[in-house]
């Protein structure tokens, strides 16, 4: 099903999405002439696909529960924010926050994320085919975020248990985020994850491993399940 | 929160339809800043013309009109709300003159070979709409939409600011220190007419380019002096420059074609712009100047 913004208003668009009729088996749709609306396809509850054509504004799929959505186009700030399952795929460039506080799911972006990416991410796959900007992975909780380019200043910066993996260049870590050793699990997890985001070319081995020194919060080798 | 807006033509192709382009970005902007909204429109006009932009207030035009073309020799008027442009060969140094002495009640909101000036209190699209936005054509502008936060509603308080002959600046954004450096600046022979931090900015950068630095370099040394959150547009006659500071709170996003570069708070700003769907769009990085024209 075709749903054009130019058409409907972005409160029709998101209500429908939002409360499908579930004996209907059309569960595709294309969303047409976004143009850079805010909030677009937050909320979603459905396994059901989605294609964007164009670009999208703020928090687009925030919130997202198994909806795989794409968006053919750049996004701005908080995509995927608070993303509990679900797969968010951007083709183009992200903003800010990209994955912030989100708990579970995918979120590929196939071009570079400015900064904060994955901010207090709680469980969130985050793979960015390009670079991240500063203050990425800040205060981030659990998951992991694969980044293929290089990372700016503050890296990691007062993180918990999250896996941060970089093949490019770390302008700076932040304060108790230090380079880890990769183990063979980490390269197994690695592996999986850049073939979930079609990346062929790229070996395991050829990123580096960031993570807590845990000299920053109270690690309780008890609680280390709860990550 | 505010919303800032700019477009500088590369090509000729769309300099008829550049009053059009912006009104469409402000209006987009309303959302971010509803309480004022101004913008500047760069124009090449014929050599050794200045063009004054004057708010006149609640002041009658006509009676306006035949006072200062009693002072003022060979000056040709156009009043779009209230608000006039007034055109004429004499020098800048004389015409403040004149008008400070002889016109207290109206504000000079700018002057220069290109620039005219707009900006009211009021919701964007009728701002834009009474100043006929839609019909100017030119070079460059820049606009803004503002949700006030440092000082009150007012026209004074609107961007964008101008300080200098053919300079402007609007700002999302607030600054810490416009105190300490309006105290410097004024010392330095600045003259501000208004408690907006913005206005400091501006001044800021009207100083140094006095002091013969490129925008570009302005900017590169206001990264440094300049304390708070902002991303700034600046334009000089045949300039246009971005800049955000190292944290990037304030958002900015850039698209460029081979005929225009677009820059906005938001990327909806830019939705209805000409092939912006193709354009190269892109986030501005924290801390680096991005120039275009001299």
């Amino acid at each position: 099903m075709k749903l054009d913004l130019k058409k409907l208003k972005l409160r029709e668009v998101n209500e429908k999405l939002q409360s499908l009729d579930r004996k209907q088996n059309d569960r595709n749709f294309t969303i047409v002439n976004p143009e850079g609306n805010h909030a677009l396809c937050a909320g979603l509850t459905d396994e059901i696909n989605i294609n964007i054509k164009g670009h999208v504004g703020y928090y687009c799929a925030g919130m997202n529960q198994k909806a795989q959505i794409t968006i053919d186009g750049n996004v701005g700030t908080g995509v995927a924010e608070n993303m509990m399952s679900g797969k968010v795929h951007v083709k183009g460039n992200a903003s800010q926050s990209a994955g912030a506080t989100a708990h579970g799911g995918l979120l590929i972006i196939d071009g570079d994320a400015s900064s904060r990416c994955g901010i207090s991410m709680k469980g969130i796959n985050i793979i960015v085919k390009g670079s991240v900007g500063h203050m990425s992975g800040f205060m981030s909780q659990s998951g992991n975020m694969v980044v293929c380019g290089d990372a700016g200043e503050a890296l990691g910066d007062s993180l918990y248990e999250t896996n941060i993996y970089i093949r490019g260049k770390v302008k700076s870590l932040g304060a108790d985020c230090v380079e880890k050793k990769m183990d063979k699990n980490h390269i197994k997890k690695l592996n999986s994850l850049l073939k979930d985001a079609s990346i062929k070319n790229l070996k395991a081995e050829s990123f580096k491993r960031y993570g807590s020194a845990r000299k920053l919060y109270n690690f309780k080798i008890d609680n280390v399940s709860s990550y | 929160m505010c919303g800032i807006v700019g477009i500088y033509l590369k090509t000729k192709k769309y300099e008829k339809s550049l009053g059009k382009m912006l009104s469409g970005m402000l209006n987009n902007m309303e959302s971010r800043g509803p309480d004022s909204a101004g913008f500047a429109i760069y124009k090449n006009e014929e050599k050794k013309i200045f063009k004054y932009s004057l708010c006149i207030g609640d002041l009658d035009f006509n009676k306006f009109k035949k006072e200062i073309s009693k002072k003022i020799n060979k000056s040709k008027l156009n009043q779009y709300s209230d608000h006039v442009i007034l055109k004429t060969p004499i020098e800048p140094k004389t015409v403040i003159k004149i008008i400070n002495n002889s016109f207290p009640e109206i504000s000079l909101v700018g002057y220069g070979n290109s620039i005219e000036i707009f900006k009211q209190v009021g919701n964007p699209k009728d701002v834009a709409k009474k100043f006929k936005l839609d019909s100017f054509s030119g070079t460059h502008g820049i606009g803004h939409t503002r949700m006030a936060t440092e000082s009150a509603i007012t026209t004074d308080g609107s961007h964008p600011y101008s300080t200098g002959k053919d300079e402007c600046l609007v700002h999302n954004g607030s600054l810490s220190n416009h105190n300490n450096l309006r105290r410097k600046l004024i010392k330095k022979g600045n003259i501000f007419n208004s408690e907006n931090d913005t206005e400091v900015a501006a001044g800021y950068v009207s100083n140094s380019l006095s002091n013969k630095k490129s925008l570009k370099d302005t900017l590169v040394s206001g990264l440094k002096d300049l304390d708070g959150f902002y991303t700034f547009i600046t334009g000089t006659k045949k300039g246009f420059a971005v800049v955000r500071d190292e944290i990037a709170c304030k958002p900015a996003v850039i698209a460029e074609t081979k005929n225009y570069v677009a820059i906005a708070s938001e990327f909806q700003a830019m939705a209805h712009l000409p092939d912006v769907n193709s354009a190269k769009i892109f986030e501005p990085e924290p801390g680096i100047v991005y120039s275009w024209g001299n």
